[in-house]
C-alpha cells in the first residue's frame, strides 16, 4: 500500500511540475465547455433569403412582406433576374430563393390556384428540410389570409374536420439546446483528457527509457499500474466536479437526479477509459502511435455516441458497434440523471454494462502489460 | 541546397522506417471514412414511441396503423395510464408518447375536432422537434383524406426545388466534414511532435549545430508529411466518389490544389505547435484537445454556423477547417470554379503564411 502511495505521489509531482501541461489539463477543457456549448445547435435561424418578384403587385409584395416579418428569414435580397439569384446561391450568399411568376396576382384571381417556385440550397439536407417547412408554413398562413380577404359571397363555407395536435416537450419545454449539449460536451472532455493522458503515459516511459528502470525495482506490476492511473482518475473526477458547477452556474442546466449517482457512475466509467488507455500504451512503441490510436477511437466514440446524431437512425450493424462505445453510455446516463431525474434502478442496466466493460478492459490491459514488457 | 536535400531524405527515411506508424496513419482514415460515411446521418428513422390510447376506436386504430407503417416510427409499447409516461421516459425506452383523448372518433364526427397530445422527451430538442413535426405531417395527410370533398378557395402552392442535393442525402454533408477533420487532425498531429520529439530525445542539439537555416529545417520537416497527407487525401476522395457516390461537379484539379493548400496549412499549424511546446506530450495534447472539438463544432461540419451566436461566428473565422469545408462543398457539390471561392482560398493561404512565418520566428536556435 505504501509503495502505491509513493508512486502516486511521484506521478502527481510529475504532472504538477510540467508547467506547459497544467493549463491544457485544467483550463482548456473548461474553456471549451463554456464556449463550445453555445455552438452546438440544430436550430435553423437567420436563413439567408432572396426573392425574384416578376409581378410587382400588391399581392406579391404582401407575400414578400410575410417573409420579411418572420423571425427565421434574414437579409431580404431582391434579385432582378433568376441568373443573378442562382449565382448568389453558388457563392453561398443566399440559401432560399422565392420566385414569384409574372401575372401572379391576375392568375391567382382567375384560377384560384397557383404554383410558386422555391429554390433551397440542400447541401445540408436536414437544414433544407426545416427551411422547406418554414416556407410552407408562411405560405399557408398567407393562403388563409387570402381566403378571408377574397372570399366571394357565393362561396359556401363547409366546416372541415380537424385533428388538433398538442405538442408537449417534456424535460426541456423551451427546447434549449444548451441544456442538452452541456452534459454531453462535459462527458467528451472528461473522456478525452483521461484517455489521452493515460494512453500516452506509460508509452512515454517506454520511449524515454525509464520504464526499464522501474522494471528492475521491486514494485509489483499491479502496484505500478494502480499508482500510474490513479492520478488520472482523480483529474477526471475533478474535471467533472468543476464542469458540473459551471453547468449549473453559467448554463443553468437542471440537475434533477442524484449527484451521488452521477459520481458513482463516473467513477466506474473512468476506469473503462483508463483501461483502454493502458491497453493502447501496451501495444505501441511511441507516444505518436499511442496518440494516433487514441485519436482514432475518440473520433469514432464521439461521432457514434448519439451526442450529435441519433443512434436509432444508424444502420443495424452500426448500432451494434455503438454497444461497445463507452461514451454512448456516459452521455445517456448523464442526460438521464441530470435532465430527467432517472434513479438508480433506471440506470442499473447501463451501470452494470459499464462495470463489466471496466473489468474486461482492465483485465486485458493488465494481462497484455505482463506479456509485452 | 545539397545539404537541404540530404536533410529531406533523412526525414523521409525516418518516417518510412516506422512501418507501424505508417500503417496507423493510412489505415485509420480509411476505416473512419467508411464507418462514418455509412453510419452517420442526421435524418431521423425508426424512433421508438409509445401509445396511450384512451379512445380505442376505429379512427385511432387507423391513425396508429399509419404511424406504425411510416419508416420514421416503431411502436415499442402501449401505455395504459398517464402516470406511466414519466417512468417510460426515465428508463429511456421511448422518445415520444402519443396520447389520444377519450372519445376521439365521436368528437371528430360530432364536433369536427379531436385532440391528440404528442408528448416528447425533449432532453434531445432536435429529435423531439422532428418527431413532433413528423407526427403532425402524418396526421395532416390523414386529415386531408377526411376533408377531400371540401374545396378550399385560393391556394398558393410552393413548388420546392432542392438544389445541389435533391435527395437530401446526409452523406453529402458528412463526407466533406469527415474528410476535413481527418486531414486537419492527422496533419497537425504529425508535425506537432516533429520538433518536440527531437527536443525530447536529445537530437535537437545536433540539428542546431548543423549549418541548416531555421526555415530549411522547418520546410525539411514538413515536406515528407505533405507527401503522406496528399496520399491520404487522394485515398479519401477516391473512397468518397466510388463508395459514397459523392459527385465532383467542379474541377478535380482545383480540388487537388485546394486540398494541398489545406494540408499545408494544417501541417504548418502543427509545426507552430511543435516550436512552442516543450514535450511531445504537450504538443499532442495541444493538437488533440485544442483542435478536435473546435474543428468538429465550429467548422460547420455538423452544426450550421449561421445559427450560432455572433461571438462564436467570429471565432469560427479563425478555424481553417471552416473555409476548407466551404471550398470542398463548393467544388464537389455545386461545381463552382475559383471565381466563386477565391476569397476562402485567399484566407487559407493567408493563414498558412502566417503559421509558417510565426513558426520560423518562434523556432529557437538555442536550447534552454
Amino acid at each position: 500500500m505504501k509503495t502505491i502511495l509513493y508512486i502516486i505521489q511521484k506521478e502527481f509531482k510529475q504532472i504538477f511540475r510540467n508547467k506547459g501541461m497544467l493549463p491544457i489539463i485544467f483550463v482548456l477543457p473548461l474553456l471549451q465547455l463554456v464556449i463550445l456549448s453555445n455552438a452546438a445547435t440544430f436550430e435553423v435561424k437567420h436563413i439567408k433569403f432572396g426573392y425574384i418578384d416578376n409581378d410587382h403587385t400588391s399581392t406579391s409584395r404582401a407575400l414578400v412582406e410575410k417573409f420579411n416579418a418572420s423571425t427565421y428569414f434574414d437579409v431580404l435580397t431582391d434579385f432582378p433576374s433568376e441568373a443573378l439569384a442562382s449565382s448568389a446561391m453558388l457563392k453561398g450568399e443566399v440559401d432560399v430563393v422565392l420566385e414569384i411568376p409574372h401575372y401572379f396576382e391576375r392568375d391567382l384571381q382567375k384560377e384560384k390556384y397557383i404554383d410558386l417556385g422555391v429554390t433551397i440550397n440542400a447541401i445540408d439536407g436536414a437544414a433544407a428540410g426545416v427551411e422547406n417547412v418554414y416556407v410552407t408554413q408562411i405560405i399557408q398562413r398567407f393562403n388563409q389570409h387570402l381566403k378571408v380577404d377574397l372570399l366571394q359571397p357565393s362561396d359556401k363555407l363547409v366546416q372541415p374536420t380537424n385533428i388538433d395536435t398538442i405538442p408537449l416537450f417534456w424535460y426541456n419545454e423551451t427546447l434549449n439546446y444548451k441544456t442538452f449539449m452541456v452534459p454531453g460536451i462535459l462527458v467528451l472532455l472528461v473522456s478525452m483528457i483521461t484517455l489521452f493522458l493515460s494512453g500516452m503515459n506509460i508509452v512515454r516511459e517506454k520511449e524515454i527509457g525509464t520504464l526499464e528502470q522501474i522494471n528492475v525495482t521491486p514494485i509489483k506490476k499491479s502496484q505500478f499500474i494502480i499508482g500510474k492511473l490513479f492520478p488520472f482518475w482523480v483529474i477526471g473526477m475533478g474535471l467533472l466536479t468543476v464542469g458540473l458547477i459551471l453547468a449549473r452556474l453559467i448554463f443553468n442546466v437542471p440537475m434533477l437526479g442524484s449527484l451521488v449517482l452521477m459520481y458513482l457512475y463516473t467513477s466506474i466509467y473512468i476506469l473503462v477509459i483508463l483501461g483502454i488507455g493502458l491497453f493502447i500504451s501496451n501495444f505501441t512503441d511511441t507516444q505518436q502511435q499511442a496518440m494516433f490510436i487514441a485519436w482514432f477511437f475518440v473520433v469514432i466514440f464521439i461521432l457514434m455516441s448519439g451526442l450529435f446524431t441519433p443512434i436509432e437512425s444508424m444502420p443495424r450493424w452500426a448500432q451494434i458497434v455503438t454497444e461497445f462505445n463507452p461514451i454512448k453510455y456516459y452521455v445517456e446516463v448523464m442526460r438521464m440523471v441530470m435532465l430527467k431525474g432517472s434513479g438508480f434502478m433506471d440506470i442499473l442496466p447501463l451501470l452494470l454494462k459499464t462495470l463489466l466493460y471496466a473489468l474486461i478492459m482492465n483485465g486485458l490491459a493488465v494481462w497484455s502489460y505482463k506479456k509485452t514488457t | 541546397m545539397k545539404r537541404f536535400i540530404g536533410f529531406i531524405k533523412k526525414e523521409f527515411y525516418h518516417i518510412f522506417r516506422d512501418k507501424r506508424s505508417l500503417f496507423i496513419l493510412f489505415g485509420m482514415p480509411i476505416a473512419q471514412i467508411l464507418l462514418f460515411g455509412f453510419a452517420i446521418t442526421n435524418e431521423i428513422n425508426n424512433v421508438d414511441i409509445a401509445i396511450l390510447d384512451h379512445s380505442k376506436d376505429a379512427t385511432t386504430e387507423e391513425i396508429i396503423n399509419k404511424i406504425s407503417a411510416s419508416k420514421y416510427f416503431t411502436i415499442k409499447q402501449m401505455v395504459t395510464r398517464e402516470a406511466d409516461i414519466a417512468s417510460v421516459f426515465k428508463k429511456g425506452q421511448v422518445k415520444a408518447v402519443l396520447n389520444f383523448e377519450k372519445d376521439f372518433s365521436k368528437n371528430l364526427i360530432k364536433e369536427h375536432k379531436a385532440t391528440v397530445q404528442i408528448i416528447t422527451d425533449a432532453t434531445d430538442p432536435n429529435t423531439a422537434n422532428t418527431i413532433s413535426n413528423y407526427v403532425n405531417a402524418i396526421l395532416q395527410k390523414y386529415q386531408k383524406e377526411l376533408n377531400k370533398d371540401i374545396t378550399i378557395a385560393y391556394q398558393i402552392v410552393p413548388e420546392t426545388r432542392m438544389v445541389y442535393n435533391p435527395e437530401l442525402k446526409s452523406v453529402y454533408m458528412f463526407v466533406p466534414g469527415v474528410m476535413t477533420i481527418i486531414l486537419m487532425l492527422v496533419s497537425a498531429m504529425m508535425t506537432s511532435i516533429s520538433i518536440t520529439r527531437e527536443k525530447e530525445l536529445g537530437t535537437m542539439e545536433i540539428l542546431l549545430v548543423s549549418p541548416l537555416k531555421p526555415f530549411q529545417v522547418i520546410i525539411g520537416k514538413v515536406f515528407p508529411y505533405i507527401f503522406l497527407s496528399i496520399i491520404n487525401a487522394v485515398v479519401i476522395v477516391i473512397l468518397s466518389i466510388f463508395i459514397f457516390n459523392m459527385p465532383v461537379q467542379g474541377s478535380l484539379f482545383l480540388l487537388a490544389l485546394e486540398s494541398i493548400l489545406f494540408i499545408i496549412s494544417a501541417l504548418a499549424l502543427g509545426i507552430l505547435i511543435s516550436t512552442i511546446s516543450e514535450s511531445q506530450q504537450t504538443a499532442m495534447m495541444i493538437s488533440l484537445m485544442g483542435l478536435m472539438l473546435p474543428v468538429i463544432l465550429l467548422s460547420g461540419f455538423i452544426f450550421p454556423i449561421s445559427s450560432m451566436p455572433m461571438p462564436l461566428q467570429i471565432i469560427s473565422h479563425i478555424i481553417p477547417a471552416k473555409w476548407f469545408i466551404i471550398i470542398i462543398k463548393g467544388i464537389m457539390l455545386k461545381g463552382v470554379g475559383l471565381q466563386f471561392i477565391w476569397k476562402e482560398t485567399l484566407i487559407l493561404l493567408g493563414m498558412t503564411v502566417f503559421f509558417i512565418a510565426l513558426s520560423v520566428k518562434k523556432y529557437k536556435i538555442r536550447l534552454e
